[in-house]
């Protein structure tokens, strides 16, 4: 069959695309700009979610948890679990484990003289603790705990506003031992912290592990281990070697598990993205579709001419839709560099705390982080170029039937 | 390859409610390596009987063959793969693609019948010469005048030697200086390279070089005869 060689049918395609340079460079502009929004808004979207994920991981806290098989209904300290033996403790030093830490999650009720409010009461080592969920600097006030035997409790802002209370006074914290028994003591605020979620201040009581242990009698055990990879897409590589480590008696479970509203923030946010790039697509879809036309329509008698030439109708649609792909690919080249090169300063974070309240029933703190997945712009780049060329076919496929005697009489 | 018989041809169209005859049973042998001028006036069927021979135009009856091919049978695929490998056509209208510079475009179709690059710029560069524009090669068609046009167009045609040349008014936009020269050399490929040319064409210049002379009149022959 004959047909011209790629480089000349590019030679071709490259020339016919610039012989009315305002109508390419408005098409270009429109992919282009069309390809930002695809990206940029992506990114955002991502960085909110990811920002959401993140807290509510960090809330978990870690990517996996370790618990009693009854823990997660009924959280008591009935349900607690020994801390970490040998088999596990020998695949904690696996790689693609960064952080590990074992606490003491029980209810609880904080009092001060004026007001009591009702807690979860986290007993800690804050040398882990830190790796994997608490942050030291939110402490606004005195100092994050020192040790898994440290006597003093770290509380919220807010809490403290509730209980009327400051740093260095005393707090009674009260919960159930193993027996049902009452167990209460009293703790000197050693420290304040700022959460970004605020409504966390509210919630999160830290206390040392060893101390908590010792005020509920419970011989060493802890109400979890959490785990941490670092990255919450990379789960189940190292998730299924701690499940085998940890034996049948206790419930190894991911995040997206552990807290299928998260997991299932993530399966949105692929859908959402994907519906987004088609739509922002389909507008593009217009102007592109109408271009090729316009195209195709000025150059009739030319590919009548190609046609009589000896060019089959295949080799015509083949040139069109080839004038279309390098239309896309400019596009797209733009448009990447246009998102990256505005996303890159926005990497310190956007500050929307204007709307922070808003946004932190969401779980999403008052920055918002732009994500830029690789991802993301692999998919916005094969939906342009994919669609982009079916929705060429159209014009091309009409070149290509032209009559040629028909095609050179056109003026 | 180049011989064509051409066994009553009819062809129609339609024009508004109005239906015009442009072939009327029309049967003609054209041997290879002849020379034959169509005239007439206009509308007598002398572009309609050249598009049939060539495979652009399909009649509403008859058949045609070219050599050992029965063009009236084939589909698009394999008329374009027949006319790029043995047709050469001259339009009235220049008929260059307009973003290819004269030497790109006499190139044009050794490139799509896949001849090397080399042997393509030596043949585009030899027969833009011999049509008289050595120095114009990388002009673009919008740089030449119309008579370069047509050259250019004629260089396209006949650059790969094909067996058979379809000619509508070649010369109907030239001077007669550039009208002479290009018969001159039709003349010359004809005699030197048994080319079969058929020229339709007003030109009684051009009628003067044809071996056989065809009158056409409302879509029939009403002559043919050898041009002495």
């Amino acid at each position: 069959m004959n047909r011209l060689p790629v480089k000349a049918m590019f030679v071709l395609a490259w020339r016919n695309l610039w012989r009315n340079h305002r109508r390419t460079l408005i098409m270009l502009a429109a992919i282009t700009v069309g390809v930002w929004a695809m990206i940029f808004m992506t990114a955002l979207m991502r960085g909110m979610v990811d920002d959401m994920l993140v807290n509510g991981i960090r809330d978990l806290p870690g990517e996996v948890q370790i618990t009693h098989p009854d823990y997660r209904d009924d959280p008591s300290i009935n349900n607690s679990i020994d801390a970490p033996g040998p088999g596990l403790l020998a695949v904690f030093d696996d790689p693609e484990i960064t952080a590990w830490t074992s606490r003491v999650r029980v209810p609880a009720v904080i009092s001060s003289e004026r007001d009591s409010r009702g807690v979860i009461l986290l007993g800690v080592d804050p040398a882990s603790e830190v790796e994997i969920s608490f942050d030291p600097d939110d402490i606004i006030e005195g100092r994050f705990l020192e040790h898994a035997g440290d006597s003093g409790v770290v509380i919220g802002a807010k809490m403290v506003d509730h209980l009327e209370t400051r740093l260095g006074k005393r707090v009674v914290i009260m919960s159930q031992d193993p027996e049902n028994n009452i167990a209460d003591r009293g703790f000197r605020v050693v420290g304040i912290y700022r959460a970004k979620i605020a409504s966390l201040e509210e919630t999160y009581v830290y206390a040392g592990r060893e101390t908590v242990q010792k005020l509920l009698k419970m011989n060493g055990q802890v109400s979890q281990i959490a785990i941490s990879g670092g990255d919450y897409r990379n789960v189940d590589s190292w998730y299924q070697k701690i499940r085998q480590a940890a034996g049948e008696g206790l419930e190894v479970m991911p995040w997206n598990e552990s807290d299928p509203y998260l997991g299932s923030m993530l399966t949105v946010m692929d859908g959402f993205v994907l519906v987004w790039i088609v739509v922002v697509f389909l507008a593009l879809s217009f102007g592109l579709v109408n271009t090729l036309i316009m195209a195709v329509f000025e150059r009739v008698r030319e590919i009548g001419l190609m046609q009589a030439l000896g060019m089959r109708p295949g080799m015509i649609l083949y040139q069109i839709l080839l004038e279309s792909l390098l239309l896309l690919l400019i596009g797209l080249m733009l448009g990447n560099l246009l998102a990256v090169a505005s996303i890159i300063p926005l990497q310190s974070g956007i500050d929307i705390s204007v709307v922070a309240e808003g946004m932190e029933m969401m779980g999403t703190s008052s920055m918002l982080y732009p994500s830029l997945q690789l991802n993301d712009v692999l998919l916005a780049n094969f939906i342009v170029i994919v669609l982009g060329l079916l929705t060429s076919i159209l014009p091309a496929w009409r070149a290509a039937s032209y009559d040629p005697v028909e095609a050179l009489g056109k003026s | 390859m180049s011989s064509i018989i051409c066994t009553d041809l009819c062809k129609t169209f339609r024009q508004g409610d109005e239906i015009i005859t442009g072939l009327d049973h029309v049967s003609i042998a054209i041997d290879e390596g002849d020379f034959v001028c169509l005239s007439g006036p206009s509308g007598s069927g002398k572009t309609t009987l050249l598009n049939a021979m060539g495979g652009l135009d399909t009649p509403d009856s008859g058949e045609i063959r070219v050599g050992d091919i029965q063009v009236d049978a084939l589909g698009k695929g394999p008329l374009a793969d027949m006319r790029l490998n043995h047709i050469g056509f001259v339009f009235q209208a220049y008929n260059l693609i307009p973003v290819l510079t004269a030497r790109e475009n006499v190139e044009f179709v050794m490139q799509v019948r896949g001849v090397s690059a080399a042997e393509r710029a030596e043949r585009s560069f030899a027969i833009l010469k011999e049509v008289g524009l050595e120095g114009l090669e990388d002009r673009r068609p919008a740089q030449l005048s119309g008579g370069q046009q047509q050259r250019v167009a004629v260089a396209r045609a006949i650059v790969s030697q094909p067996a058979l040349v379809l000619a509508d008014e070649p010369t109907a936009n030239l001077d007669s200086v550039t009208a002479t020269h290009l018969m001159d050399l039709f003349i010359a490929l004809n005699e030197n390279h048994r080319i079969t040319f058929v020229i339709a064409t007003h030109d009684a210049r051009v009628m003067s070089y044809a071996k056989r002379l065809i009158r056409m009149q409302d879509g029939k022959i009403i002559s043919d005869e050898k041009n002495s």
